[in-house]
């Protein structure tokens, strides 16, 4: 194991590290925009924790061929397949959502403000 | 007829009444009969069987693993029960058609009959207990449904809120009882259960499997202290009261009771618990009876007295408690579903129940005065009907029963139950329809038309003749009473039989009737005093409990979810750090077992690159279209890890799912702020940051440790590298994955992806279609448009482009199953091929020349997807078994022909529709918002003659 600590298998770990820790900062944001980008970053880390769950193998692609005796963990992979076309669905979704919330009520926050329990009166047609 | 049919008739039947609705009433009431009809017919058909002491089973299995199998078994009690509930209920449903008035919703109340009705046969058929625990949550939610059934009264939603609660609970004390009686015995088969009496009540876990099934029985058959919620289910319709609350459903406790009699019954426990209980009910209930002055409140509780009667009657332990229990259950089903029927007859022709409004009806309703006294008076316990009979059982046994080492207690007090339930008896008579004729009725009261009084008068001419001639039933009730007591005791010698001589229960009985008439003849001061005495309100109670509950829950809930998304965001992450840091310090950990040369200089400067671009996001993600360059080099760099870490799938989904992310971020960034505001203060920014950092520590150090270990249990994946070629026909193995080993996942991943398209669709009509829309036609852009916004360079490009593209979706497409690639990627391939035309274009153009609607594709693709799952049905393969196989046809290569390529057909197809439904949704928002476009594709077309007019560009 030569370089110590430093091999490859650290470099996927920190990249986990730094996607999660910088995800779940923009997550912890007042604003719809942020909080998107945040879970699409944890999206980016989860997904990769979930591959390198197969474990790291360099040159090894699950393609069978002739004489070819060791592959990296194919089942992982196929997970994580779905998981990244599915994620966009539920982006898409989700950015709607807040892309209603905002053209509806004019304010993207993420937070009802305390002891607002009571929806407010929509303003119809304000200005139409 | 098959057990199962007799079970599933009422289920599949309750789809009936509301089709039948634009029928008429009639028609409505007609196929509910029906339907009831012939599953009674269907039990009808048994008869021999049951008669002959065969016990008939009937079985599938369901989930084998678990123990629950679809399991009905079919023996004198179930037998007993099942007639009851399909007999009482044509009897009810006849008198509902009658009783319904023309504002009332017949189809939904018919509909919550039959449902009910289904769950009371399955409890009594079941032969597995888990099964039967499922059709006894059933039997309270359709009751749930039927108390509410008159939405627009007050007391109707109490009362079924309150007998939802109470009933509810038993059940979830019973479901833990049950679980606990499989546990002991190994098996949930009832038919096993009954079988193991010693095993059972040796184990220590008796008592509290006892306590907990006895306190489901206890709610359900409203015993103290959870009688209270039966009056309040009063505010139901009448039917309803008359079939649930006399006949069936309180009589479920009752029936299980019955059922485990064999193993649960006989110890000390048992009998102190269950005897104390009943015996308590049946003299409080008759108390309270007799001052109530609501006709159904008075039924109700004299409901209850008579269930605790039952109730004691099983506590008691003996053949012969159980024998006058059966009988008893038989004659308090027919007399007092005849009295609540007569109930409701007086409520819909007198428009009152109040006792004390009434009186002097025997003039005006002559019928149902006929047939409501013979009722009471058996309830009353008076000669020649059949209350009388099983009262007298009742009194003999309880003089062999000594409680708490007092011969004179169970005797004594079941004699003041008997009292009052007398003299409640006479008072329902003599103040409803003796006495003399008032002036003074809501409505001016007569007898109803046959359609309401013969149902409450066939149930009379039982209550008659088994009054007069016992024998008739007792070879029934001789039956039934060997079910209930299995091979653990012998039937008794006793007979059914009017006339036992001069025996203490005669002189029981007639200073039961004495007392009864005196306590009548005292009513007056009686009822003084009764008002005068403060009682506990047993609603006030539960309400007051509710409240606490209700006070707790939001105590402990309030602090956590005050609707602050930010909140809860941080504290669900602390608690996934705190977890994982728990399972750290407890779990074991082994040395580390593998792990990669120093990596390559490329590897360092994607990974410097990936980091910086995270960090970049955190300080500059105000600016949100920088931020979006950040998260698709972010994207780009995880691509190429993939490719690098033997990954090329998921490399090629990555980077094309990226291209149509940023796209679809692009089209809503158009609507939103260009930046983010600075907003909260530094202090925040720091906790933020701070938990962040540390969940991030966390996430490498888990990932870390991990990666550097071998897994725990050998890994799956072995068979499927293995299989992949052999059984799938294909060499990439995450293809053959995706589209056979787990082509079920992917199926439903599909329709969930076609699933969020339509929603997005959905939730853009209504933007459209609401005040949203005039502020997105009136909106101006905060940006500049460009001058020239579908250059010649641009459209040419894509033009030429396209064919290539699909050509290489395409091919992709194909080279899925050996190599690289596969429906999804090349789903997402096309799509960014399309995309590109609208880009350029504009989308007027492109969407006239778009002739399939995205919809379409999406639900072809599942079609696809799915048919090839089904076509393996065929050749009696499971679901999404493929099959393949090689053909040559010259000049061309051998090639393969697989079903699995026409499953990712289906793929590729809901993919492309739904990526191109979701960015066509986004685009259908901004072509609202600016002007209208032109319809040719390039603003600035040399060939074209005219120029359009904004042609210049305009700023």
């Amino acid at each position: 194991m030569p370089g110590g600590k430093y091999n490859m298998e650290f470099l996927v770990a920190t990249a986990v590290g730094v996607l999660t820790a910088a995800g779940l900062y923009l997550v912890l944001r007042l604003r719809t925009f942020p909080v998107i980008m945040g879970t699409s970053l944890l999206t980016y880390a989860v997904n990769v924790f979930l591959f390198a769950s197969g474990q790291l193998t360099i040159g090894a692609p699950p393609i069978l061929q002739e004489g070819v005796e060791t592959y990296t963990d194919p089942l992982p992979q196929a997970l994580v397949l779905t998981a990244i076309v599915i994620s966009f669905g539920m982006t898409a979704v989700v950015v709607m959502i807040a892309l209603g919330a905002y053209l509806g009520s004019d304010d993207d926050h993420v937070d009802d403000r305390a002891g607002d329990d009571t929806p407010q009166p929509q303003a119809q047609g304000d200005q139409a | 007829m098959s057990l199962f049919l007799i079970v599933a008739l009422p289920f599949l039947g309750s789809l009936l009444p509301g089709l039948m609705n634009s029928a008429g009433r009639q028609a409505c009431a007609g196929m509910t009969f029906m339907v009831s009809l012939l599953a009674f017919v269907g039990l009808m058909s048994h008869v021999p069987a049951v008669f002959a002491g065969e016990v008939i089973i009937a079985r599938v299995n369901w989930l084998p693993s678990l123990g629950l199998n679809f399991t009905l078994m079919l023996d004198a009690l179930g037998f007993f029960f099942a007639f009851l509930i399909l007999g009482i209920g044509l009897l009810i449903i006849a008198y509902a058609r009658s009783y319904l008035s023309r504002d009332d919703n017949m189809a939904e109340f018919f509909t919550y009959l039959l449902l009910f009705q289904g769950a009371m046969v399955g409890i009594v058929l079941s032969d597995n207990i888990l099964l039967l625990l499922i059709f006894w949550e059933l039997t309270s939610l359709s009751s749930f449904l039927l108390i509410g059934y008159w939405k627009h009264l007050p007391e109707g939603r109490q009362g079924a809120r309150m007998a939802l609660a109470v009933t509810g609970m038993g059940g979830m004390a019973m479901i833990a009882g049950m679980l606990i009686l499989g546990q002991i015995v190994g098996s949930y088969d009832l038919s096993v259960i009954l079988q193991n009496r010693d095993l059972i009540q040796a184990d220590p876990l008796y008592v509290p499997a006892l306590l907990l099934i006895l306190t489901g029985c206890f709610t359900k058959s409203a015993q103290f202290p959870f009688h209270f919620w039966l009056p309040h289910a009063m505010a139901a319709p009448t039917p309803v009261s008359a079939y649930l609350h006399s006949a069936t459903m309180v009589k479920a406790g009752i029936f299980l009771m019955a059922r485990m009699w064999p193993v649960l019954s006989g110890t000390p426990e048992w009998v102190m618990i269950v005897t104390t209980v009943g015996l308590i009910t049946m003299v409080l209930g008759a108390v309270i009876a007799l001052f109530k002055h609501d006709l159904k409140a008075l039924l109700a509780f004299s409901t209850v007295s008579h269930l605790g009667l039952i109730t004691m009657l099983l506590g008691t332990g003996t053949a012969f408690g159980a024998m006058a229990a059966v009988f008893h259950i038989l004659n308090h089903a027919t007399f007092k579903a005849a009295l609540f029927m007569c109930a409701g007859i007086i409520d819909h022709e007198a428009h009152t129940r109040d006792i004390r409004r009434l009186g002097g009806l025997r003039h005006l309703m002559p019928v149902t005065f006929v047939i409501a006294t013979l009722a009471a008076l058996s309830m009353a316990g008076v000669p020649l009907l059949n209350g009388f009979l099983s009262k007298e059982m009742m009194l003999e046994e309880t003089l062999n029963t000594t409680l708490y080492g007092m011969p004179w207690l169970v005797p004594a007090l079941a004699t003041i139950g008997a009292l009052f339930s007398a003299a409640y008896s006479f008072r329902l008579i003599g103040h409803t329809f003796l006495g003399p004729k008032r002036e003074d009725y809501p409505a001016q009261p007569h007898d109803p038309g046959a359609g309401m009084w013969l149902s409450p008068a066939i149930l009379v001419v039982l209550v008659v003749a088994i009054g007069v001639a016992p024998f008739l039933a007792e070879p029934f009730v001789r039956l039934v009473t060997g079910a209930v007591l299995g091979d653990v005791l012998e039937l008794p010698t006793a007979h059914l039989k009017i006339w036992h001589g001069l025996v203490p229960p005669l002189y029981m009985s007639l200073v039961a009737i004495a007392g009864a008439l005196i306590i009548l003849a005292l009513f007056r001061p009686l009822l003084r005093l009764w008002d005068a005495v403060p009682r506990p309100e047993a609603k006030v109670i539960f309400d007051h409990i509710i409240a606490g509950a209700v006070a707790l829950a939001r105590g402990v809930i309030r602090p956590l979810h005050d609707g602050a998304f930010t909140r809860y965001g941080a504290i669900m992450a602390l608690t996934v750090l705190a977890a994982g840091y728990y399972a750290w310090e407890t779990g074991t950990s082994m040395p580390a077992a593998r792990g990669l040369e120093m990596p390559a200089a490329v590897s360092i400067a994607g990974w410097l690159m990936l980091v910086a671009a995270a960090a970049a996001m955190v300080f500059l993600h105000r600016n949100r279209l920088l931020s979006l360059i950040l998260i698709a080099i972010v994207g780009l760099m995880v691509s190429l890890g993939f490719v690098y870490l033997s990954a090329p799938d998921l490399a090629m989904t990555q980077i094309t799912v990226e291209v149509v992310t940023i796209i679809l971020l692009l089209l809503a960034l158009n609507f939103l702020p260009n930046r983010t505001p600075m907003e909260s203060s530094v202090l925040r920014r720091v906790r933020d940051g701070s938990i962040a950092a540390a969940v991030g520590l966390g996430a490498t150090g888990m990932t870390y440790y991990y990666l550097l270990r071998d897994a725990v249990a050998a890994p799956i994946s072995q068979f499927h590298l293995a299989n992949a070629y052999k059984g799938g026909g294909g060499t990439n193995v995450v293809n053959v994955i995706l589209v056979d080993f787990r082509g079920f996942d992917t199926y439903g991943e599909v329709i969930v992806l076609g699933i969020a398209a339509l929603l997005i669709y959905a939730l853009t009509e209504t933007l459209l279609s609401s005040p949203v829309r005039a502020r997105l036609l009136n909106r101006k852009p905060d940006q500049p448009r460009s001058g020239d916004m579908h250059p010649t360079m641009m459209v040419v490009l894509t033009r030429v482009i396209m064919p290539v593209a699909l050509m290489v979706g395409f091919y992709i497409y194909l080279r899925g199953h050996n190599e690289p690639g596969g429906g999804f990627i090349a789903g997402l391939i096309v799509s960014i091929a399309v995309v590109m035309q609208y880009m350029a274009s504009g989308y007027n153009w492109a969407s006239a020349r778009q002739r399939y609607p995205y919809h379409g594709i999406i639900g072809s693709g599942a079609l696809v997807a799915g048919l090839t799952g089904i076509g393996s049905w065929f050749v009696n393969k499971s679901f999404l078994t493929s099959d393949f196989s090689y053909v040559r046809i010259p000049p061309f290569d051998k090639f393969e022909l697989a079903t699995a390529a026409l499953f990712d057909l289906g793929v590729f197809l809901g993919v492309v529709g739904a990526v191109m439904l979701i960015l066509d949704s986004y685009s259908r928002l901004a072509r609202r918002a600016h002007m209208t476009e032109s319809e040719h594709a390039m603003d600035i077309n040399p060939s074209r003659q005219s120029q359009v007019p904004n042609a210049g560009g305009e700023v």
